[in-house]
């Protein structure tokens, strides 16, 4: 499978004019690839994420081209999405411990729904069984009410539900972030074991916490403030990125097993600009240590190498 | 479960105790003398008021001792005994209710039951489609701000009174005996059709609001925004939101009852329908202390059962009260 | 669903704030803060912005308006016998005269001066021992709450019209501050529920366990951090508990329970009824009460759900 995205623009509507969560974003996922998307809480990958599935009541497509598998996703058209959602596109939302209705038994839900994508739930049940089982569930999960689940298993249900039709392109938003780290961690195996079983051709995962990307991700991909920063394979983030951000971030890091009082931590002065009305340039021009009079012009996202884009004027050959 | 019911029922028990206390209590510690107060107002012959006045001390109970007197009064109570009507002498009070209650209950059920049906389905409804939303919800708090009895004498002024479709009181035709036959039940639903929509569409407007508003959250809500990522179709995401909705709109039934019931006794009035309503009525007018408390009782009673009944019927409709209880 | 048990989501809790601060690698990030807003202002400007809210308080006004200076146009009492007897309306009786001649405008304007009085003091009493009984028990918890709560519901499942009936019987009320003392002092319960589980929801924030880690006494976090927060809900609980109380106050005027001296809303239609004003097709007699109470407790209602929107963004359409 593949995923282009091409210049794709979405904008939240908001009393005060719109903001440019999403602002000309273009990358492309291969088969097999597992993407992670990174960055700060309002850089806009939680609205990339969404629109590539379904937008929010308050969210418009403003410009861009989405392709997956050579076919165009029409994610601006809600009813044409349709077609493609559960099959093709699916998603393991941020709030899987509240994504099943708590007045009907799971296994209902789950057939309600498959009935309702034309899927004879007869014919799944057995494979749907069998992942739950993988996830460490046993089939009775399917005879309880959601109550009656931990949030843990209440996720991975949500995580077998929503890969069960086996799509090409799964997003992940944000589902270890109410988790404690060993959790985490087998989320995250989890992630990488559905990917090769087959289950999930490709996948994006966002997530703030570049720890677990680490693990889990072949590529990375980080935004700032609705621009795309930088996207490499996750090592050459980690130990090499080319992004004044990028840096800071991997830089503030903390290590395990240092001592805050031998190596300070290092965090990124000021805060991100403001979305609705962005200045124009490198919009982390005003936090760059290595800023300079270019940067008021905005640098274009290319690849400096095989594999490594940036968006900076600074990687300029 | 059973402890959430059990300790409901206490509740209730408690309840009725305070009420029947109150009940009980109201005429004894009224300022002036209740007896009295009684005679006064009947202006009865000086010769009567002698005879009366001994009969009604006798009749409260105030040749007794005050916790005597109390005793005595659930000693009567548990024996169906609500004492003797006094402008009804010497029929029973238990009996002049009865005799009105199928009545009340004529008018009460359906009109709780269908306005109930009724108002859900529409403010669900209302709640997807603009067109319905603009017209239903303004008119729904027009009728949520109606009172009852006015809306009664409109409907009775228009379809009774000026053009002649319904009749403007009574349950059946004066000159039908009630008994099984078509006839009178013809006759009585003829009758009983302004009376029930007036109760209806007060009740059905509240009803609609409500679940317009309780829609519109649901469907916000995290699992109508997974199903809708699934591309679930729009009609199985309004089926669950609908589904959590009713819960609360359940709940809301419960504390709705005492005001219904408040608005059957008015409607009842104005069209003289001879349920517990114009007893009620009589019963003021004709200073009947006995009859009022009687009717009283019997409708704390009546709403306390009927709340008891609610509350065992959300256990069954929602599984967190269900599990949740189990596991405490 | 009559009105004095108000349906639930009327009176709608507030938004719910977004999750807290991002965990992990980013430490530039900055938590999601629930400031307290700058009420007025804000406040104002949407709420004049809002249609319903500016309808519906169009209404009300126009009604207090009605009551306050519709007397002052009439030289008759409302009681008195000064014309005619079932005279349609005309240019010296706006209303058109009772059965026994008196005049229609002026009771109306007089009741729903008395309509004005039974709403503010009972909604307003039954406001206060609501909120007092639901926010203590809301913040105290304990034993307290369990106290407050049964309390609440032994009230509150007795149907308040028969309590009213029973005691209005025995009480002759004389005077519509009496009856809306007693409606207030038996339509609080609805109230401290709804209130109560606010309390608890907000007592609950983030914000409140941050006041109380810096140090702030009971009284300052109350009046600094739950009173803003908590001040919407309470004044569209007031509109509420207003309407309310208007309509069960005509309610006990039309049982004939009511002050018989003076004249009401709900009295007039008691009269008009008794009267076979019905029958006789005597309309200017029976529908301006009636009309009268719509206007007023629909506006009232209108006003809230306007209310509603300017308080919660959430429920605003963009």
């Amino acid at each position: 499978m593949s995923l282009r995205v091409d210049d794709l623009t979405v904008y939240y509507r908001s009393l005060r004019g719109d903001v440019k969560a999403v602002d000309g974003a273009t990358f492309s996922i291969e088969d097999g690839e597992i993407m992670g998307l990174a960055g700060e809480s309002g850089c806009g990958k939680s609205s990339l994420g969404k629109s590539l599935i379904r937008m929010d009541a308050r969210m418009k497509h403003v410009g861009g081209r989405v392709e997956l598998d050579g076919s165009e996703l029409p994610i601006a058209d809600d009813a044409k999405m349709n077609a493609f959602r559960f099959r093709d596109v699916s998603i393991v939302p941020q709030y899987s411990m509240s994504a099943l209705t708590p007045t009907r038994k799971v296994g209902t839900v789950a057939r309600e729904l498959l009935e309702s994508r034309d899927v004879q739930f007869d014919t799944v049940k057995p494979e749907l069984v069998r992942r739950l089982t993988l996830v460490g569930l046993s089939e009775d999960v399917l005879d309880r009410y959601p109550i009656e689940l931990s949030g843990g298993m209440k996720q991975r249900t949500v995580m077998v539900i929503s890969t069960l039709l086996d799509p090409s392109l799964l997003i992940a938003d944000e589902i270890t972030s109410a988790l404690d780290v060993s959790s985490q961690r087998a989320v995250g195996e989890l992630l990488v074991e559905f990917r090769d079983r087959g289950f999930v051709k490709s996948m994006i995962v966002i997530t703030h916490d570049l720890a677990i990307l680490y693990q889990i991700a072949d590529t990375i991909l980080v935004m700032y403030a609705g621009k795309l920063a930088e996207k490499a394979p996750a090592e050459t983030i980690v130990s090499a990125p080319r992004h004044p951000y990028t840096r800071l971030l991997i830089s503030s890091l903390p290590e395990v097993g240092v001592r805050f009082d031998e190596t300070r931590l290092a965090g990124i002065p000021g805060k991100p600009p403001s979305l609705l009305s962005p200045p124009a340039g490198c919009r982390f021009r005003d936090r760059c240590p290595l800023a300079f009079a270019k940067c008021e012009e905005e640098p274009p996202f290319v690849e400096i190498e095989p594999g490594h884009e940036v968006a900076c004027w600074r990687t300029e050959r | 479960m059973l402890r959430y019911l059990a300790r409901k029922a206490a509740i209730y028990i408690l309840t009725f105790f305070v009420a029947v206390t109150i009940d009980w209590a109201i005429p004894r510690f009224m300022p002036g003398d209740p007896v009295e107060g009684l005679l006064s107002r009947m202006h009865a012959q000086p010769g009567a008021e002698q005879a009366l006045s001994g009969y009604y001390s006798q009749a409260f109970g105030f040749d007794v001792p005050l916790w005597q007197q109390y005793l005595n009064f659930w000693a009567a109570l548990f024996h169906g005994d609500l004492g003797v009507s006094i402008t009804n002498f010497p029929t029973p009070i238990s009996e002049l209710i009865m005799s009105a209650l199928p009545y009340t209950l004529a008018l009460l059920v359906p009109a709780i039951l269908l306005s109930f049906w009724a108002g859900n389905k529409v403010g669900a409804l209302a709640a997807r489609r603009k067109v319905l939303d603009n017209t239903v919800l303004p008119a729904s708090y027009v009728l949520t701000a109606t009172p009852q009895m006015w809306l009664g004498i409109v409907l009775a002024w228009l379809f009774a009174s000026t053009w002649a479709i319904f009749p403007v009181s009574g349950a059946y035709a004066l000159d039908i005996q009630p008994a099984w036959s078509l006839e009178f039940v013809l006759s009585f639903l003829y009758h009983w059709i302004l009376p029930f929509s007036a109760l209806f569409l007060v009740a059905f407007g509240g009803w609609a609001i409500g679940m317009r508003n309780l829609i519109i959250y649901e469907l916000e809500s995290d699992y109508s925004n997974y199903l809708a990522a699934l591309g679930a179709p729009s009609k199985l995401v309004r089926k669950y939101a609908y589904r959590n909705a009713l819960l609360p709109q359940v709940t809301g039934l419960a504390l709705a009852l005492g005001a219904v019931v408040a608005g059957a006794i008015v409607v009842e009035i104005v069209f003289s329908y001879p349920g517990l309503g114009t007893l009620t009525l009589s019963a003021i007018q004709n200073r009947d202390y006995f009859l009022i408390q009687g009717i009283f009782l019997f409708l704390i009673t009546g709403v306390l059962i009927a709340n008891f009944v609610i509350d065992i019927a959300y256990v069954v409709i929602d599984p967190r009260t269900r599990i949740g209880m189990q596991g405490s | 669903m009559s009105v004095s048990e108000p349906p639930q989501p009327g009176v709608a809790v507030a938004g719910e704030t977004v999750a807290g601060p991002a965990s992990g690698a980013a430490a530039v990030s900055e938590p999601g803060a629930t400031v307290a807003p700058h009420v007025h202002s804000e406040f104002l400007h949407f709420a004049l912005r809002n249609w319903k809210f500016v309808a519906g308080a169009t209404i009300v006004l126009a009604c207090l308006l009605v009551a306050l200076v519709g007397p002052l146009l009439t030289d008759n009492a409302p009681l008195a016998f000064t014309g005619p007897t079932d005279q349609p309306p005309s240019s010296e009786y706006w209303f058109g005269t009772t059965s026994y001649g008196q005049d229609v405008y002026s009771q109306f304007v007089y009741g729903l001066r008395a309509a004005f009085v039974v709403g503010s003091l009972g909604g307003g009493i039954a406001w206060v021992l609501g909120a007092g009984v639901g926010f203590t028990a809301g913040y105290r918890g304990g034993w307290i709450d369990d106290v407050l709560n049964m309390l609440t519901n032994v009230v509150l499942v007795i149907p308040t019209l028969a309590i009213l009936i029973i005691v209005a019987a025995y009480l002759q009320v004389q005077s519509y501050w009496a009856e809306a003392v007693i409606i207030g002092l038996t339509s609080w319960p609805w109230a401290a529920r709804a209130v109560r589980s606010q309390t608890f929801s907000l007592k609950t924030r983030e914000f409140v366990d941050l006041a109380r880690l810096s140090g702030r006494s009971t009284r300052q976090i109350l009046t600094t951090e739950l009173a803003p927060n908590m001040s919407s809900y309470l004044l569209m609980m007031f509109i509420l508990l207003f309407g309310g109380a208007i309509l069960i106050g005509a309610s006990l005027d039309f049982l004939g329970l009511g002050p018989s001296e003076s004249i009401s809303l709900g009295l007039m239609m008691n009269n008009a009824f008794l009267a076979s004003a019905l029958l006789l097709g005597s309309w200017w007699w029976f529908l301006p009460p009636g009309l009268g109470i719509v206007a007023l407790v629909g506006g009232l209602y209108v006003m809230n759900v306007g209310l509603d929107e300017v308080f919660n963004p959430k429920l605003r359409e963009t």
